[in-house]
C-alpha cells in the first residue's frame, strides 16, 4: 500500500530528470546549506569540501527540528501553521511555475502569461485548499507526491554531486538517532503528540529553504473502515522519517518520500543507465517492505530513513560499478543470463 | 532505431509479465511484497557474480579479447548457479515467512499457499531478469544510430525482446517447478532446473545465429511451461474443464 506512492514519486522524479535537462544542469548555483564548492583540483579537498557541506546541511536541519519541538512543546501553534502555510505557498506556487517553465521549454511549447497565470492559480489554490483543510483523499495523496517530488527535483539539481551522496548517508544516521534515542527531537515530538491525545503530527514542518510539506488526512477518515488498497495514507512531518500504523493505514513521513526521490533521481540523472536506476528503485523498495515488517513487530513509531537509503546506496555503487560492465558486456554479445 | 521499434520491442518483452503483473498480483498487497523481494534477490545474486567477474577481469589482461570473453562467460555460468542458490534461499525464506504469518494470522492457514509463492517468485525473478536485460537496450532504440553498422545483425532489437521475453517466462516456469520439488523433496528436480538454465545460457552464445538459439529456447520454453503445468496441479482434466466451462465439483487451487 506505501509502494504505490513511493513509486509513483519516484517515478515522476525520473521521468521529469530523464526528460527536462534543467534539473540535471549544474550552473554553479548552490543552496546557502551548502557553501563549500565541488570544483576543486584534488580529490582530497573534494571530500573535504562534501563532508562540510553534509555537516552544515545537517546542523541545519538538527536546528530546525529542535526548534520545531520546541514550538510544539510550548504550544505555539499559530506559528508552526503560518510557516507551514508559507512553505506550502512557496512550493504550489514558485516551484510549480518554474517546473512548468522548464517542461514548455524542454518541449518547445508556446505559451502565453495569462494561461500559465490561470494554470498554476489553480493547481496552487487546490493544492493550498487540499493539503490544509479538507479534500478528496486522492487529490490530497496527489498533491503530496508531487510537492515531494518538486523538492526532491530542487535537491537533486542545487546539491552537489558528491555532498548529496554523503547528505544521504548522514541523514539516516541523524534519522535513527533522533527517532529512536530517548532524548532525540523526533521521539519528543511523538511523545508530546500522543500524551496531548492529538492526532499525530498536526502539520509539522521543516523549513530551512522552505520547504517540506505536511499534512494530514482527514481525521474523520481513520475512523472509517477503509479499503485495504487505499489504505490511510496520510502524510505526516516532512522530514521526520516515521512509519506509523494507524488502524489500517501507515503514515509515511514528506521527507523519506523526498530523500527516497532525490536517491533514484541521482542514480538516473549520473550515468543514464537504467539498470542502476531500477537497482536503487527496488532495493529502496525492500528496504520499505523491511521498515514495515519492523514496525508490524514493534509497533512504535520507527525511522524509515536508514534501512531503505542503506540498501539504495549499496546498490547504487555496487550496481553502477560492477553491474554495469557485465550486463553492457552480456548485452553486446547478447548472452542470457 | 524509430518508436515503432521502441514500442514492439517494449511490449514483446514485458508485456506478458506486464499483463501477469496487472491481473494476478496487483491487487493483493501479500504478493506484490514477494515480487518485489523475488526481484531483490535476483538482484543480489547478480551482484556477487558481476563481483566475481569484475575481480577476475581487473587481475587479467584486459587486451587479450579471447580471455576476456571467456571470463564473461565464466562469469555468466558462475552468475546462473548463483541465481539457482538464491533461488533455494529464496524458498526457505518464503516458508520461514509463511509459517511466520500463518501464526499470527487470524484466518485458518496461511495466506499464501506454496504454489502461490512460486509463481510469483518466479515471476519477481523474471520481470528483474527481463528487465535488466532489456532495459538499456530499449533506451538506445529511440535514440539515433544504425543496426548492425560493423557487419552486425540487423535484427538486435527484435531478437533481445523475444530472447527477455522467453527468459522471463522461463524463471516463472522454473519458480513453479522449483519450490514444487522443494516442496515434495524431490531433488533432482534443482538439478534439473539448474542444468535447464545453463542449456538456455548455452543457446544464447550461438548468437547471432538465432535460428539456432532462439527456436530451442521458445522450444524449451514450452516443455517448461507444459511441466510447469501439470506440477502445479493441472491435468487434462482441468484443461477440457476450461474449454467446455463447466465449473468442477471440488475446487483446485492453482
Amino acid at each position: 500500500m506505501l509502494f504505490v506512492p513511493v513509486t509513483l514519486c519516484m517515478v515522476v522524479v525520473v521521468a521529469t530528470i530523464k526528460s527536462v535537462s534543467f534539473y540535471t544542469e549544474k550552473n554553479g548555483q548552490q543552496l546557502i546549506y551548502t557553501p563549500f564548492t565541488e570544483d576543486t583540483d584534488t580529490v582530497g579537498e573534494r571530500l573535504l569540501n562534501s563532508v562540510l557541506n553534509t555537516i552544515i546541511m545537517i546542523s541545519v536541519i538538527v536546528v530546525m527540528t529542535i526548534f520545531l519541538v520546541v514550538l510544539y512543546k510550548y504550544r505555539c501553534y499559530k506559528f508552526i501553521h503560518g510557516w507551514l502555510i508559507l512553505s506550502s505557498l512557496m512550493m504550489l506556487f514558485w516551484f510549480s511555475f518554474m517546473y512548468l517553465g522548464e517542461v514548455f521549454k524542454t518541449y518547445n511549447l508556446a505559451m502565453d502569461y495569462p494561461t500559465v497565470a490561470m494554470i498554476i492559480w489553480n493547481f496552487g489554490v487546490v493544492g493550498m485548499i487540499c493539503i490544509h483543510w479538507k479534500g478528496p483523499l486522492q487529490l490530497q495523496q496527489a498533491y503530496l507526491i508531487a510537492i515531494s517530488a518538486l523538492m526532491a527535483l530542487v535537491f537533486i539539481k542545487y546539491l552537489p554531486e558528491w555532498s548529496a551522496w554523503v547528505i544521504l548517508g548522514a541523514i539516516s544516521v541523524y534519522d535513527l538517532v533522533a527517532v529512536l534515542c530517548p532524548k532525540g527531537p523526533l521521539r519528543m515530538l511523538v511523545e508530546t503528540a500522543q500524551e496531548r491525545n492529538e492526532p499525530i503530527f498536526p502539520a509539522l514542518i521543516y523549513s530551512s529553504a522552505m520547504i517540506w510539506m505536511v499534512g494530514m488526512a482527514n481525521p474523520a477518515r481513520h475512523a472509517e473502515p477503509t479499503n485495504q488498497d487505499t489504505g490511510t495514507f496520510c502524510l505526516i512531518s516532512a522530514y521526520n522519517p516515521l512509519a506509523l500504523t494507524m488502524l489500517r493505514g501507515v503514515k509515511l513521513g514528506l521527507g523519506d518520500f523526498i530523500f527516497y526521490s532525490v536517491l533514484v533521481g541521482k542514480a538516473a540523472a549520473t550515468g543514464g543507465d537504467w539498470n542502476t536506476t531500477l537497482a536503487c528503485f527496488v532495493a529502496i523498495l525492500i528496504g520499505l517492505c523491511l521498515t514495515l515488517l519492523l514496525l508490524a513487530i514493534f509497533k512504535k513509531a520507527l525511522p524509515a530513513l536508514p534501512i531503505s537509503i542503506t540498501f539504495g546506496l549499496v546498490f547504487y555503487f555496487s550496481t553502477d560499478n560492477l553491474v554495469r560492465p557485465f550486463m553492457d558486456n552480456l548485452a553486446a554479445h547478447q548472452f542470457y543470463i | 532505431m524509430t518508436a515503432a521499434v521502441f514500442f514492439g520491442c517494449a511490449f514483446i518483452a514485458f508485456g506478458p509479465a506486464f499483463s501477469l503483473f496487472i491481473f494476478t498480483i496487483a491487487k493483493d498487497p501479500l504478493r506484490v511484497i514477494i515480487l518485489i523481494a523475488g526481484a531483490f534477490f535476483w538482484l543480489v545474486s547478480l551482484l556477487l557474480s558481476s563481483l566475481v567477474w569484475f575481480i577476475a577481469t581487473k587481475a587479467t589482461n584486459a587486451q587479450d579479447l579471447t580471455l576476456q570473453k571467456n571470463l564473461l562467460i565464466f562469469g555468466s555460468i558462475f552468475s546462473v548457479i548463483l541465481q539457482e542458490v538464491f533461488r533455494f534461499a529464496y524458498y526457505r525464506l518464503l516458508r520461514k515467512a509463511n509459517e511466520g504469518l500463518a501464526a499470527i494470522s487470524e484466518e485458518d492457514g496461511p495466506p499464501l499457499s506454496v504454489r502461490e509463492m512460486a509463481y510469483v517468485a518466479g515471476l519477481g525473478f523474471g520481470i528483474m531478469s527481463g528487465a535488466f536485460s532489456m532495459i538499456n537496450t530499449l533506451s538506445d532504440s529511440l535514440g539515433p544510430g544504425t543496426v548492425g553498422m560493423f557487419g552486425d545483425s540487423q535484427y538486435y532489437f527484435i531478437t533481445s525482446a523475444l530472447m527477455t521475453l522467453a527468459l522471463t517466462m522461463l524463471h516463472t516456469f522454473w519458480g513453479v517447478v522449483f519450490f514444487e520439488g522443494c516442496e515434495r523433496k524431490r531433488w533432482w528436480v534443482i538439478a534439473v532446473v539448474l542444468c535447464v538454465h545453463l542449456m538456455v545460457f548455452s543457446l544464447s552464445l550461438l548468437n547471432p545465429f538465432y535460428v539456432a538459439s532462439i527456436l530451442p529456447v521458445y522450444a524449451i520454453m514450452l516443455l517448461m511451461a507444459v511441466w510447469a503445468f501439470f506440477s502445479s496441479g493441472g491435468s487434462l482434466h482441468n484443461i477440457t474443464l476450461l474449454w467446455t466451462c463447466r465449473k468442477s465439483n471440488a475446487e483446485t487451487s492453482s
